[in-house]
């Protein structure tokens, strides 16, 4: 059996008293739809921060295609092709949104820190970056400010960062959140629509959302996985039942 | 958009737009038709360079500084010893500043943007203070509080001497400025200038992109070091002196003044603050000082409260 | 010792509002102009005269704060620094104007004048009585802060603003209390720290850096670390200057630097 795309050993981060990752083995095998969930305060993007390296562990191992990144940076991370998107969108805002993905893939090439040559010569760059766009069905409007899209729309570009990123793996931090249901048909189908080589683990809210996407599903409460397992599983499991589903999300 | 014409709209972005001609035709003409004025003039051109260096730290990397006099005073005074001690040719005088400056920014740099914030605004302040501090103590070098005596600039390439009319000066300033400003150009429009932007909208989206955000803020700090280095090497070389105003807080103050006067992050508030500024200072100075401290802060609490963007950002509103 | 009483009125409006007000020198200068032409013209005593000198500044904090600083809450640092500044500006103009450009003398009261001898040693008097009066408010911002209703929204406010809000909890009348109490502190010392800190037309600029490093040493936001530094950096200093007489002042910078390095939020800052 291939290496899982990302694994955790015994993570472990707690704050003084509070833990809020409490010794986690995690695994998402290669090409996975897996879906994290759990209810509020469970820890969820607390996981993803520990994962991506935004946030130090306090214990404990991961694994990126079974190498150990422990002890790598974000940056560095990201370059082995570990990929996340933020639950509140985190956009250069004043910055058009073609720009916006060309500064990923720039950075992915490694000529983000060149200082000689201008922006607009690295025209494949570019190009990448406007077919992206179109993969997501923002190329209309490329060179708007990100400011002046629907909040919707906005995610799309999350995404469409992220895939500039050559990602392996990737995180989506609640991708439909926050977008009223008329927009959030798109986001579904464009995640649907995604390369199945790319492992992907989904924090989500949305229960009709994550029995739509995910083959596999992991429950996290309090910072420990309460239990993994198919969507068929999970939604008959009574323990699950009662700490979370019982809770019906307001759509 | 079709694929093309957004691309190319994208790709085309950096070339040269006319109206960036006007600075340059206003500063040649100014050197014919203000004869008087060449020296204030001088002083001018390098002080926008001075604003123009704190830009890209304070406009496009959103560092806050209070220190940026540090490195000001620091290339003044290395090109100042310099001449003083023998060797007053001004170019490598000129460099020789830029270099001290970048080696202090170096050293600065990877202590102060370890932070941000507040945190790292106080670091710059006690920076500076600590250069100002020394470079008081050490008043057998530095003359201390009588400033640097004794300095001697040879004429430029052997044959353009140093009047007192400003000549020479003026057109030295402005030689300097228009090279640091292409250089300057340059930089913004490349990835790595806008990855800067990046930084300064949102830096937790840089990380995650894999960008190497310390390293991109300290390269860009020492870039900035340098270009102020210069400029404090051309007062210096130009007015012959050096005093230990040159490292003040007040001067690192004024410097911000100046640009949030013509709009910061934009490249060209330099170009309309720092006039504005000076040429208003010099008459309100002959007047009344004290006066002139009123008005000033007036204006800065008057454009922070209504024109945040500066005569810049009062164009583009008009415009729209 | 004066540049406590100054600075945790600094410590407060900077890391309780985070606020970056470079104009507080202007409060303390304002406290040391209000206490020495009451006690100089009008021979009002010594005490009323401070206090006068703290609640007249407080009182002057409040349309400033409403006017101007309101507007900038939780905006960036640029615009702080920039309007503080213009602050500082009006404030050497406009004192220059109204008592001229020299210092203003202050005369401590006889109680306080001379040497206390306390057996083992003689302390000049008044520089005990700031030590006492610092301690005092150490003690007494302490419990105010950290045990009162006031305090625990005040923290409240400052951590998640929003939030503080929607459970009712006036913030802006907050804030403005919190602004008027950091800077009656200021005028408190400035006034008290008349003799050291000479009162003239550019206090708030030539002091500006002192106030700026006592708060970043000592940790925004807290009442002790600005005390602990003022303490520290006063100690170094003086045992600098007597070790080494020709480096000045740049030791305690340096000083300053290194604790910054080990720990950028300051000695005693939130992390």
């Amino acid at each position: 059996m291939n290496a899982p795309a990302l694994e955790t050993r015994g993570l472990h981060k707690s704050f003084g008293a509070l833990t809020v990752a409490n010794a986690v083995d995690f695994r998402l095998e290669s090409g996975a739809r897996q879906a994290l969930i759990g209810p509020n305060g469970a820890g969820k993007t607390t996981f993803v921060e520990l994962v991506t390296g935004a946030l130090r562990p306090s214990a404990g191992q991961i694994n990126l295609d079974g190498a150990d990144v422990t002890d790598l940076p974000q940056a560095a991370r990201v370059k082995r092709g570990l990929v996340r998107t933020f639950q509140i969108t985190a956009l250069f805002r004043g910055l058009s949104i073609l720009e916006n993905v060309t500064l990923a893939i720039c950075e992915r090439q490694g000529i983000g820190g060149g200082l000689f040559w201008p922006a607009g010569r690295y025209r494949a760059a570019i190009e990448e970056a406007h077919a992206l766009l179109e993969q997501v069905g923002l190329e209309d409007e490329a060179l708007s400010p990100v400011t002046t899209l629907a909040y919707g729309r906005q995610r799309l570009v999350e995404i469409a960062i992220s895939l500039a990123l050559s990602p392996k793996v990737m995180l989506l931090d609640e991708p439909a959140a926050g977008v009223p249901s008329a927009e959030s048909g798109t986001i579904i189908e464009v995640i649907e629509r995604l390369p199945t080589d790319i492992a992907m683990l989904i924090i989500e809210h949305d229960m009709d959302l994550v029995f739509r996407l995910a083959q596999r599903i992991t429950v996290l409460v309090q910072g420990s996985i309460l239990v993994e397992g198919t969507p068929e599983e999970i939604a008959a499991d009574p323990e699950v039942r009662r700490v979370y589903l019982g809770e019906r999300p307001r759509r | 958009m079709t694929p093309s014409r957004a691309v190319e709209a994208f790709a085309r972005r950096h070339h040269y737009r006319p109206y960036e001609a006007l600075p340059w035709v206003a500063a040649v003409a100014s050197y014919f038709v203000f004869p008087d004025y060449l020296a204030l003039g001088a002083q001018i051109l390098a002080t926008i360079l001075f604003a123009l260096s704190a830009d890209l730290v304070l406009g496009y990397a959103g560092i806050v500084t209070l220190g940026h006099a540090a490195f000001f005073g620091t290339g003044a005074y290395v090109a100042g010893i310099l001449a003083a001690h023998g060797w007053g040719e001004p170019i490598t005088g000129l460099l020789a500043g830029a270099v001290a400056a970048a080696v202090l920014g170096f050293l600065s740099g990877l202590v102060v943007l370890r932070t941000t914030g507040l945190a790292l605004l106080m670091q710059t302040l006690v920076v500076a203070t600590m250069v100002a501090e020394a470079a008081n103590k050490a008043s057998f070098i530095t003359g201390g509080d009588d400033g640097l005596q004794g300095m001697e600039v040879w004429p430029i390439f052997g044959r353009f001497r140093f009047d007192l009319f400003g000549h020479t000066s003026y057109l030295y300033c402005l030689s300097a400025l228009f090279l640091c400003w292409l250089a300057v150009r340059r930089m913004v429009h490349s990835p790595f200038g806008r990855s800067l932007t990046g930084i300064r909208e949102n830096v937790r989206r840089m990380h995650a992109i894999g960008a190497p955000v310390a390293r991109r803020r300290l390269i860009i700090y020492i870039i900035s070091a340098a270009l102020a280095g210069i400029s404090g090497g051309l007062i210096a070389q130009t007015t012959q002196f050096v005093s230990l105003s040159f490292l003040s807080l007040e001067r690192s103050g004024t410097v911000l003044i100046m640009l949030i006067i013509g709009g910061v992050g934009r490249l060209y508030g330099a170009f309309i603050g720092v006039p504005l500024y000076m040429v208003a200072q010099n008459r309100f100075s002959e007047i009344d000082p004290v006066y002139w401290y009123f008005w000033i802060g007036l204006l800065m609490v008057f454009i922070v409260v209504f024109a945040r963007g500066g005569v810049l950002g009062l164009f583009d509103q008009f415009q729209r | 010792m004066v540049l406590y009483l100054i600075s945790v009125g600094l410590s407060v409006t900077m890391g309780l509002m985070g606020f970056v007000n470079l104009a507080h020198g202007v409060f303390a200068m304002a406290g040391g102009y209000v206490l020495t032409s009451l006690m100089n013209r009008f021979a009002v005593p010594f005490v009323p005269a401070l206090l006068g000198a703290a609640v007249v500044v407080a009182l002057a904090s409040f349309p400033i704060e409403r006017l101007l600083y309101r507007r900038l809450y939780g905006g960036e640092e640029l615009d702080q620094v920039l309007l503080t500044m213009g602050l500082v500006f009006i404030s050497v103009a406009g004192a220059t104007y109204v008592w001229g450009p020299l210092q203003q003398p202050l005369l401590p009261p006889p109680w306080l004048s001379g040497a206390v001898d306390l057996g083992i040693d003689s302390f000049p008097a008044y520089r005990s009585f700031l030590i006492l009066c610092g301690a005092a408010l150490v003690t007494a911002l302490w419990l105010g802060i950290e045990r009162t209703r006031f305090g625990i929204r005040l923290r409240a406010s400052v951590d998640n603003l929003r939030m503080a809000q929607s459970v009712g909890i006036d913030t802006s009348r907050l804030f403005m209390t919190t602004f008027a109490l950091g800077s009656g502190l200021a005028g408190l010392g400035g006034g008290l720290g008349a003799d050291l800190l000479a009162i003239n037309p550019g206090y708030a600029l030539q002091n500006l850096a002192y106030f700026l490093i006592v708060v970043a040493v000592g940790g925004l936001g807290s009442i002790r670390g600005p005390f602990v530094a003022a303490l520290l950096l006063g100690v170094a200093d003086s045992g600098f200057k007597y070790l080494l007489p020709e480096f000045g002042a740049f030791f305690i910078y340096a000083l300053t630097m290194a604790i910054l390095l080990w720990r950028p939020r300051g000695l005693f800052g939130r992390a």
